[in-house]
C-alpha cells in the first residue's frame, strides 16, 4: 500500500515544490506533447533524462524511482506487444529497427509517466486546490477533489487493516483459481465500501457543523502569485515546445539501428 | 504457548515499532499488554499470528517459527478479534458471518451449523441469527466479530481494545466473559489502555513503552507502581489511587479490586469502631 504514500499531505520546500503549480502543469503539458510528437529513440532518451534535474533538486529521488518501478509492468506490456506483433505482420525492415521501434513506445510511456508523476510528488494537494481555485473552478469541486485525494492513503490504510482482519479469519486471498481469487476479495471490499459511506457521511456532518458553505464568496491565507522562477519554468516550457517542433519538422532524426549491424533472426 | 524471542519490528514508512521484546506466553495464561499509545501494544501481538513478521529475533508458536507459516493457518491456534467489528463483518446474515471462518478452515456443512449454534448461544446473539450484521448496534457488532472467531475454537483469543465504544453495562458483561473463557482454559491475551478493566481482572500485565517492555508481572503488583505508571503514562486504577493515599492509615497499597478494597476497608472501620 506504500503506492498511496504519494498522496499523503507533506510540507516540503524546494525550488521544485515551491513552483506555481499552473506553470508546473504547463510545463508538463509541454513534456506530454513534445514526447507524443516523437516515436524515434534518441529524442526520447533525451525527453527521459531531461527533467532529472528537477528529481535531484526537489529531492524526490526514491518517490521517483518508486513510480517508474510501479509503471515497468505495464512498459514491458507494450514492448512485447510491439515487437511481437511487429515481427508477426513483418512490418520493419530489419529486426533491429523494429527493436528500436518498441524500445521507443516503451520508452514513450515512461517518459509519460515519468512527467507526470514528477508534478504530483512535487505538489502537494493544497497548492493543487488553490490553483484549480484560482482557475475559477467551483470550491464545492475543488474541495471535492482534494477531500478524495486526501483521503487516498486514509483508505489504503484501512484496507490493510480489513485484509489483516479476514486473514485472522483464515481467509486466504492467495487460494484458488482466477474466479476464486476474485471472490476472494468480497469480505474486503464490503467493509471497505461501508466504512467508506460511513466516513463521508461523517465527514459531511462535521463540515456542516463548522459552516462549510456558510459565506458564498470565501477568502484564502495562501494566494499563488507568479514569481521570476515561475516565469523562468514557463520560458523553459515555450523553448521545450519549440525545440520539440522544429525538430520534428527540421531535423532528420537518425537512428541507432543504421549503425548497428542487423540481427539474424 | 507463545515464545517471542528478541523481537524487532520496523514498519515500511520506518517507525521502529518493536525494539527487541522477548516474552513467553504459557496456555491459560490471561495477559493485560498494556501502555500508551504508539508503545507496539499491536504491533506485538499481530506478530502471535503471523500478521507481522518480525525482522529480526523469531515467534513461536507451539514450538513452530511464525515465519514460513501462513496467518490463515497460524489463526486455527491463535484467533484475532479486531479492535473495529467494522473492519471485518461484511456477509447478509450474522449466522453467515460467523460461518465465514469456519468455512474457510474447511469445517464440513454439520459441523459449521453446530458451531455457529454454539457460538450464536456463547455471547447471545440467538435471536439476530438471521439480521443483517450492518443493522445491529456497536456493542452487538463487538460480539458478532467475537462470536465469529470463538466459532472455531482457538486455543489463544487476542482482544484488541476489547472495551472501546461499549457502556459500563457491556464491558462488565465482556469482563466476566473474557475470565470465564480464561478458567475453561483458553489462553486470553487482550490488548488495552482501560486500567479499570485490567484491575477487575486481574490478569498478568506487560507494561510497554516505546516498543520496549518495562514490567511484566501481576497487575496488582504492577498497577499499584507509581513510578512505573508515570513511566508508562498510565493512571493507577481509581481504587489503587484512594489506596495510595490511604497509606497512613496503615492500609496496604498494593489493592486494584472494588471487592479487596471493600472488605479491607470494612475490616478497618469494625476495628477502629468506637
Amino acid at each position: 500500500m506504500s503506492v498511496f504514500e504519494g498522496f499523503r499531505f507533506r510540507h516540503v520546500t524546494s525550488p521544485v515544490h515551491n513552483r506555481d503549480p499552473r506553470i508546473k502543469f504547463l510545463f508538463v503539458i509541454a513534456m506530454f506533447v513534445v514526447t507524443i510528437f516523437f516515436t524515434e529513440l534518441l529524442p526520447l532518451l533525451v525527453l527521459f533524462f531531461l527533467p532529472l534535474p528537477f528529481v535531484l533538486i526537489a529531492g524526490v529521488r526514491r518517490e521517483w524511482l518508486r513510480s517508474l518501478r510501479g509503471a515497468v509492468f505495464l512498459a514491458s506490456f507494450i514492448f512485447v506487444f510491439n515487437f511481437v506483433f511487429g515481427y508477426l505482420y513483418r512490418s520493419y525492415p530489419t529486426t533491429t529497427t523494429l527493436l528500436e521501434y518498441s524500445l521507443a513506445l516503451t520508452l514513450r510511456f515512461l517518459v509519460l509517466v515519468e512527467s507526470f508523476s514528477i508534478f504530483f510528488l512535487t505538489t502537494s494537494p493544497d497548492h493543487l486546490s488553490l490553483a484549480l481555485e484560482q482557475s475559477h473552478i467551483p470550491y464545492e469541486f475543488t474541495f471535492a477533489f482534494t477531500t478524495a485525494v486526501r483521503f487516498v492513503p486514509v483508505l489504503a490504510e484501512e484496507a490493510q487493516t480489513i485484509m489483516d482482519a479476514q486473514k485472522a479469519r483464515g481467509l486466504e486471498l492467495e487460494r484458488g483459481n482466477f474466479l476464486k481469487r476474485v471472490r476472494n476479495y468480497i469480505p474486503i471490499l464490503i467493509p471497505l465500501i461501508v466504512s467508506a459511506i460511513r466516513r463521508s457521511l461523517e465527514l459531511a456532518e462535521a463540515m456542516e457543523s463548522r459552516a462549510w458553505g456558510s459565506s458564498p464568496k470565501r477568502t484564502n491565507l495562501y494566494v499563488l502569485k507568479i514569481k521570476l522562477g515561475d516565469f523562468v519554468l514557463l520560458l523553459l516550457a515555450i523553448i521545450l515546445l519549440a525545440l520539440g517542433i522544429y525538430v520534428r519538422y527540421f531535423v532528420q532524426i537518425p537512428q541507432f539501428s543504421t549503425f548497428l549491424p542487423p540481427l539474424p533472426f | 504457548m507463545i515464545e517471542v524471542k528478541d523481537i524487532r519490528f520496523t514498519y515500511p514508512t520506518g517507525v521502529e515499532a518493536l525494539k527487541g521484546v522477548s516474552l513467553s506466553i504459557k496456555d491459560g495464561e490471561f495477559v493485560a499488554i498494556m501502555g500508551q499509545n504508539g508503545a507496539g501494544k499491536t504491533t506485538l501481538v499481530k506478530n502471535f499470528n503471523g500478521l507481522l513478521k518480525p525482522a529480526t529475533g523469531e515467534v513461536l508458536v507451539d514450538e513452530v517459527s511464525t515465519r514460513h507459516v501462513s496467518v490463515a493457518k497460524l489463526a486455527r491456534t491463535v484467533g484475532f478479534v479486531f479492535q473495529n467489528p467494522d473492519h471485518q463483518l461484511f456477509s447478509e446474515t450474522v449466522e453467515e458471518e460467523i460461518a465465514f471462518a469456519l468455512r474457510n478452515f474447511g469445517f464440513d456443512q454439520a459441523t459449521v451449523e453446530k458451531r455457529v449454534t454454539w457460538a450464536l448461544n456463547l455471547l447471545d446473539l440467538t435471536d439476530y441469527r438471521k439480521t443483517s450484521p450492518f443493522m445491529l448496534s456497536g456493542g452487538e457488532r463487538k460480539r458478532v466479530a467475537l462470536a465469529s472467531v470463538l466459532a472455531w475454537d482457538p486455543k489463544v483469543v487476542i482482544l484488541d481494545e476489547p472495551t472501546i465504544g461499549q457502556d459500563h453495562r457491556q464491558k462488565e458483561k465482556l469482563r466476566q466473559f473474557i475470565v470465564q473463557l480464561n478458567e475453561q482454559g483458553k489462553t486470553v491475551v487482550i490488548v488495552t489502555h482501560d486500567v479499570e478493566f485490567v484491575a477487575e481482572c486481574n490478569p498478568r500485565v506487560v507494561l510497554m513503552k516505546d516498543g520496549k517492555i518495562i514490567a511484566d508481572g501481576e497487575a496488582k503488583r504492577i498497577l499499584t507502581n507509581t513510578t512505573l505508571a508515570l513511566e508508562a503514562s498510565i493512571v493507577p486504577p481509581q481504587i489503587a489511587q484512594i489506596f495510595h493515599g490511604l497509606t497512613f492509615l496503615g492500609l496496604p497499597s498494593d489493592v486494584i479490586d472494588v471487592s479487596e478494597a471493600k472488605k479491607i476497608l470494612v475490616e478497618y472501620f469494625q476495628e477502629h469502631r468506637r
